[in-house]
């Protein structure tokens, strides 16, 4: 299959037409993303691919500031920090945006994750597609985990501590990895000076993937809400200015709602604790990771074995690349998949339930819970989706996008009328 | 198909079992407040919602407190003198913040002789820290180290509410606790043993604008100063939030009209 192209572009000035005979860079972007051909029924869950883009760019930029003025040492990490909220012109501006981006990047994402989880975006001929996707969480995480330690308060220090200490299970080479990421015997100076520089690194590589991830998506082309191919061209729009007006408008409302959390409420999900400046004599009542993280947290805990728990964590990600050979039904969308549409409904709330039990302290009934979420969790993909593929019995599909936006196929009609 | 509906069935037990399950666990959450299970009071303060200001009276009373009390044991090492005449704060002028800070002395030096010396501090100086290391604080504290006060509006549970809650919360141990030596019971510290002594009393420090010199008067205006303390910009903050949401708001009824007009012809 190759890569699908809108109109191409036509040069117009002199100026373009020179250039485009030594430089067709119009040439490429012009058919994959203005002209670029998209099934014209996506609903406002597809806007949260741009609105990721956003968040990326958004980070880079904060951050790049952030760091001309942050001292990666341990007696100035946390003061530099300070001296940037009260000191840098807009440095307060610059930090509770960027702070308050890695939370909505998650947000997006996971939004994200779940759109494809529920449209089946994850089946052929998307595999690859999604896989890069999982790729990009997993730096995503990787990214937001060394972040968080950089301003080196109490959680920062405590959270590094207790997650890479956990790498020490690993048999033979755990105890290697672990030095190797502490640069010594404890989280420390070597520790915070080799998370900065990956923390900085790593969103770069995030953007490399990025590009892949697009590359993909423009050989195989959207999925849609009725996970239908794309047969004929009146099932598609062009990019722009149709999906340029759709994401745009979704775009504003996202940051209004992440102004919000800049502006008025800029430390409700952050750890108070992280206010103070990291002692590694005096140990947090509750370690917790930040809220994006509590859903892993829980399954980390759930297992009473150290190393049972890494793996089982690792595992609830891992089991993400291998769900496009899980799924055995033939139909894409939960909109026509009336088990799977209440199974996925129920792992959605599995996963806030794990999400509220990570914030727990590990005892008693939340430990109870949390072992049985996770084995819901596991048994949504190994089990619930091989079987239901094989047994649940799909709705009627549409003939095609248009006509399940138009109630009818038109043969073209609709794109002329007023 | 039988298994068709029995899955069907599985499917939605398991939704509301999980749903049910998390309201039963629900509840448990609020307890975990700071000074467990003793609910903070809430104050209104001047700059809580998102128009909210600080009262520049309430900062100058609040200022007046942490030096003559809180200031012999608590250091503040994230605020210069000079913050105090910036915009958004407790409004003193330049002058008056000369004052302010030639009354404590600080440690300058190598002069030309290689000698450290003491002088008075300048508008540029940071508040000196009480004591000279952590050792002589605890020292003098019976073995506790009382925290620096910058940031703590910001790094407990509860914040400027807590702190308020706190300096108000020293009662009479209940008769079945046994307090530990040089501790004081308090209601909402965790635990309830602190081993700070009740800083304030009614009368302790003397108001030049005529508000009572009441213990609650006295909580509640330091506390709402190492608010500011904490979160020096939080009135630009404001002021800057409110016109970025105004354009935001009126830019996404523009981009919908938009879209609406752009999509007018293929729906
Ligand atoms: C006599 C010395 C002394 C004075 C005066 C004093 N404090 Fe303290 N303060 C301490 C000590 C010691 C601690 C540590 C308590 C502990 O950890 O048990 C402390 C702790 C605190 C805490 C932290 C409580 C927590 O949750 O950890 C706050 C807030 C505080 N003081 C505020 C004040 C304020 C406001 C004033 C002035 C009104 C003040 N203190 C005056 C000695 C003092
Ligand atoms: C994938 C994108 C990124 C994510 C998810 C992310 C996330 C985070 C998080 C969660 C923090 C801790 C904030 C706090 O609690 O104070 C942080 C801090 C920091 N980040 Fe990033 N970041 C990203 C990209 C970048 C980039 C590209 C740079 C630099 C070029 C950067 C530089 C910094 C610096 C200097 C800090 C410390 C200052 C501070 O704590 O505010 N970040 N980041």
């Amino acid at each position: 299959m190759s890569e699908l192209h809108g109109e191409p572009y036509q040069p117009q000035s002199g100026f373009m037409k020179w250039m485009e005979s030594r430089l067709p860079i119009m040439g490429l972007l012009y058919p994959t993303a203005v002209t670029f051909p998209t099934p014209r029924n996506l609903n406002y869950w597809w806007t949260f691919g741009g609105i990721l883009m956003f968040c990326l760019t958004v980070q880079i930029m904060t951050g790049i500031v952030l760091a001309m003025h942050y001292v990666p040492h341990v007696d100035m990490a946390f003061e530099s920090v300070e001296h940037i909220m009260r000191d840098v012109n807009f440095g307060w501006l610059l930090r509770y945006v960027h702070a308050n981006g890695g939370s909505m990047f998650f947000i997006a994402v996971y939004i994200h994750m779940f759109r494809g989880l529920y449209y089946g975006s994850y089946k052929a001929p998307r595999e690859i597609l999604w896989i890069l996707g999982v790729v990009l969480f997993i730096l995503m995480m990787a990214t937001a985990f060394m972040g968080y330690v950089l301003p080196w308060g109490q959680m920062s220090f405590w959270g590094a501590t207790v997650i890479t200490s956990l790498f020490s299970a690993i048999p033979y080479v755990g105890d290697m990895i672990t030095q190797l990421l502490w640069g010594g015997f404890a989280v420390d100076n070597p520790t915070l000076n080799r998370f900065f520089s990956l923390h900085y690194l790593l969103p770069f590589m995030i953007v490399g993937v990025v590009v892949l991830h697009i590359w993909a998506l423009h050989v195989t082309g959207n999925n849609n809400p009725t996970g239908l191919n794309v047969k004929s061209k009146q099932d598609t729009l062009p990019f722009h200015p149709f999906y340029t007006a759709k994401d745009g408008f979704a775009l504003v409302v996202f940051i209004l709602f992440f102004a919000m959390f800049v502006f008025f409420a800029p430390n409700i999900l952050g750890d108070p604790i992280n206010y103070e400046k990291a002692n590694s004599l005096v140990t947090p009542e509750h370690i917790v990771p930040e809220w994006y993280f509590l859903p892993f947290y829980a399954i980390l805990r759930a297992i009473p074995d150290k190393l049972g728990g890494v793996i089982v964590m690792f595992g609830a990600i891992m089991v993400l690349f291998i769900l496009p050979w899980l799924d055995t039904s033939k139909v894409r969308s939960a909109s026509f998949r009336p088990l799977y549409r209440q199974f996925f409904w129920v792992l959605v709330i599995v996963c806030i339930g794990l999400g509220y039990l990570g914030a727990k302290p590990p005892e008693g009934a939340y430990v109870v819970w949390s072992r049985i979420l996770t084995a819901y969790y596991f048994f949504h993909f190994l089990v619930i989706l091989p079987v239901l593929g094989l047994v649940e019995r799909p709705r009627t599909l549409p003939q095609s996008i248009t006509q399940s936006v138009l109630g009818k196929d038109d043969g073209g009609q609709a794109e002329s009328k007023g | 198909m039988k298994t068709h509906r029995k899955l069907k069935t599985l499917g939605r037990f398991g939704l509301s079992a999980v749903a049910a399950a998390m309201l039963l666990l629900s509840p448990a959450d609020s307890s975990r407040a700071a000074g467990e299970g003793a609910t903070l009071p809430s104050i209104d303060w001047s700059f809580s919602g998102p128009f909210g200001t600080f009262d520049q009276g309430q900062l100058q009373r609040g200022y007046k407190v942490f030096r003559e009390v809180c200031s012999a044991c608590h250091s503040m090492n994230l605020v210069s003198f000079r913050n105090l005449a910036e915009e958004g704060g407790p409004g003193f002028s330049p002058e008056q913040v000369k004052v302010i800070a030639s009354e404590f002395e600080v440690e300058d030096g190598p002069n030309d002789d290689g000698d450290m010396f003491m002088r008075p501090a300048i508008a540029s100086d940071r508040f000196p820290t009480p004591f000279d290391n952590e050792q002589i604080a605890r020292l003098a504290n019976g073995g506790a180290f009382p925290p620096d006060l910058s940031l703590l509006a910001k790094a407990r549970v509860g914040g400027v509410d807590y702190l308020y809650a706190l300096l108000t919360g020293y009662e009479e141990a209940p008769a079945d606790m046994e307090l530990a030596v040089g501790m004081n019971y308090n209601a909402y510290f965790p635990g309830h043993q602190i081993a700070m002594p009740q800083p304030i009393f009614e009368g302790s420090v003397d108001y030049d604008d005529g508000t009572p010199g009441t213990v609650d008067n006295y909580s509640q205006d330091v506390a709402a100063f190492m608010m500011w303390a904490a979160e020096p910009k939080l009135e630009a903050r404001h002021k800057l939030g409110f016109k970025v949401f105004l354009f935001l708001l009126i830019f996404s009824g523009l981009l919908y009209a938009a879209k609406r007009k752009v999509w007018s012809t293929v729906h």
